[in-house]
């Protein structure tokens, strides 16, 4: 169970996170929606130690990750598909998914999830020797995932894995996570498609201007007025 | 990952072939040794020599992206080391006229290999500590920052009088810089940065050039490798400034102006930054048409007028050149890629695959 408490941080003078609580138990998807700005990038930005958090408290497993280096965080089971694609452009699918297991020593193992995340993504296979920077916008975000898969994690936060992804891949990536979390991954979803997220996820947050302003099963949420007069377009 | 006895041949052949063409390597530079003139000679060292500087600068630039412009100043340091530590106290008395040396250094007297390396390993200190300060920066800023750098160390070493001489310089250098210790130096250096290139800590510097963000968020310490690989990179500038110490046998801070690291730019652009093969040609390239083109800095008859001898001419050409490169092909010679014997049968001058291996 990854649990946040109190966590705040500011950028110079913007406060982005005003102090935020949310539980993410083992094995299940849980999401945190809301408009651009509201914080949810930050959130799993400061989870990984990517940005330095002001106060609060990440615990995970009981043990607290909070100004610990990304490296141990990344060695610890949690890892994050950064928003936009961040692939490595000019090296190959192979190197981008050695570098995922940076973290790992175990060969033979790394090797193993190499195979198992080809079967994930067949595309990857047939273009393992290929540069990752003349892959689709969709076969970029796989390659990302599929990245983030070989530090074998037992957290997998996604930011923004749908975004500007052809219809088609967005349905791609909703069916991958929930095949990642059957296979027992924990996920923490950010999405702006809150729909889609709200669809797969066990839990979902909704997060203003650097708060959570109510949370609930993703079935409650998607029935709530207040998520689909502003979040749905409905009514 | 695929180990069927067909992929096996191309890989034995390919291992055949590197063995051959090193044994033909290493036989040319015989064949040179005893069949060039002095003259000729020092060329051919000096391309070694560039081959170092070249691939050290691409490490840094190239490999792990960051727009460094200190490299003279790790020269300067690398070559001072080693010239203070190799020279006899005899020959120190003679050339700290003005001041004499420090104490502690008028003693010393190391033979050239550990001078060398002591000469690399300040160098690589020297760049540990200006990297762990330094690649905060980003980009321009840090271009700027290692660009100054390098002309403190030149201001230092023009003032040191105790220590450098200061703008006397220091003379009379042994010429240690064989041919064997110029090209042995290349050779291993360039195997040294293959294998560390194709290391984790290789890949490590090129996830960071590709993607600093992506590549922090799959736990890679970014500052530890930025330094890391800026520390190799001074150390590998500072061997070859020792190099070129006991090549030219006299240094003077002058030598060691900003516009050094700008020749050893120019090659590593033309090679292709982030390519080891592109940057060992366009070193062995470059360094001989300076060589070739001194008649343009001479009086030319060019039909229709006769000029009486331009100096600096030929760095016109290379001005050119550079331009050109840089508005028609901006990857340079090679780009990212590197030689490959793959690479030799893509473009048909090699067999495709054995014939097991088409009927597969």
């Amino acid at each position: 169970m990854l649990s946040i408490r109190n966590l705040s941080v500011h950028y110079g003078g913007i406060h982005a996170l005003r102090g935020i609580s949310l539980d993410v138990p083992a094995g299940k998807i849980v999401t945190l929606i809301g408009a651009n700005g509201a914080g949810k990038s930050t959130t799993l930005n400061s989870i990984m130690g990517l940005v330095k958090a002001g106060s609060g408290s990440v615990s995970w497993n009981g043990e607290e990750m909070l100004g610990r280096q990304t490296k141990r965080i990344v060695e610890s089971g949690i890892v994050l598909v950064p928003e936009g694609r961040r692939v490595f452009p000019n090296l190959t699918v192979d190197e981008n998914l050695t570098l995922g297991a940076f973290a790992r020593h175990d060969k033979a193992a790394i090797e193993a999830d190499r195979e198992h995340v080809f079967k994930l993504f067949p595309r990857l296979k047939e273009r393992h020797k290929q540069k990752a920077g003349t892959f689709s916008g969709g076969e970029q975000q796989m390659l990302a995932v599929g990245r983030a898969l070989m530090s074998r994690p037992t957290v997998l936060m996604m930011d923004e894995p749908s975004l500007g992804l052809a219809p088609l891949f967005v349905g791609m990536i909703f069916d991958i996570i929930r095949q990642i979390n059957a296979e027992g991954v924990t996920v923490l979803l950010v999405e702006q498609n809150a729909k889609a997220a709200l669809d797969v996820a066990d839990t979902g947050y909704v997060m203003e201007t650097g708060s959570i302003s109510f949370s609930g099963t993703g079935k409650d949420l998607l029935a709530d007025d207040r998520v689909r007069k502003a979040y749905l377009g409905e009514g | 990952m695929n180990m069927s006895p067909v992929l096996h041949d191309t890989q034995r052949r390919d291992r055949m072939l590197t063995i051959g063409a090193a044994l033909l390597g290493l036989a040319l530079l015989f064949v040179f040794d005893s069949m060039f003139d002095p003259f000729t000679m020092q060329i051919f060292k000096l391309c070694a020599i560039n081959i170092i500087l070249a691939l050290s600068l691409n490490l840094i630039n190239g490999f792990t992206g960051l727009f460094s412009l200190g490299h003279a100043g790790f020269m300067a340091v690398g070559a001072y080391t080693c010239a203070i530590l190799s020279m006899s106290p005899d020959q120190k008395a003679a050339n700290y006229v003005l001041q004499p040396i420090v104490p502690w250094l008028a003693n010393v007297h190391l033979p050239f290999l550990p001078s060398l390396l002591v000469a690399g390993l300040f160098a690589g200190f020297i760049g540990w500590i200006l990297g762990i300060v330094a690649l905060r920066l980003r980009d321009d800023y840090l271009a700027i920052a290692t660009l100054g750098f390098s002309e403190i160390i030149r201001v230092l070493l023009t003032n040191a009088q105790t220590i450098t001489n200061g703008s006397l310089g220091l003379k009379g250098l042994p010429r240690y810089t064989t041919m064997w210790w110029a090209w042995g130096s290349a050779i291993a250096i360039t195997i040294f940065l293959v294998l560390l290139i194709k290391s984790s800590y290789g890949r490590a510097f090129k996830s960071i050039r590709d993607n600093e963000i992506a590549a922090e968020a799959m736990g890679i310490d970014v500052f530890g490798m930025k330094v890391l690989s800026f520390t190799i990179s001074s150390a590998l500038a500072g061997i070859a400034g020792g190099l070129l110490a006991h090549y030219l046998t006299t240094i003077d801070p002058k030598q060691f102006i900003f516009l050094k690291t700008f020749d050893i730019l120019l090659i590593v652009v033309l090679g292709g930054v982030g390519s080891i093969t592109g940057s060992v040609v366009a070193a062995i390239v470059v360094t001989v048409s300076m060589e070739a083109l001194r008649f343009l800095d001479g009086p030319l008859n060019l039909g229709f007028m006769v000029t009486h001898g331009i100096p600096g001419l030929r760095m016109v050409f290379f001005s050119a050149l550079l331009m050109i490169v840089v508005i028609y092909r901006q990857q340079g010679l090679m780009g990212t890629a590197e030689f490959s014997w793959a690479s030799l049968s893509r473009i048909g001058l090699l067999p495709k695959r054995s014939s097991k291996e088409a009927a597969r």
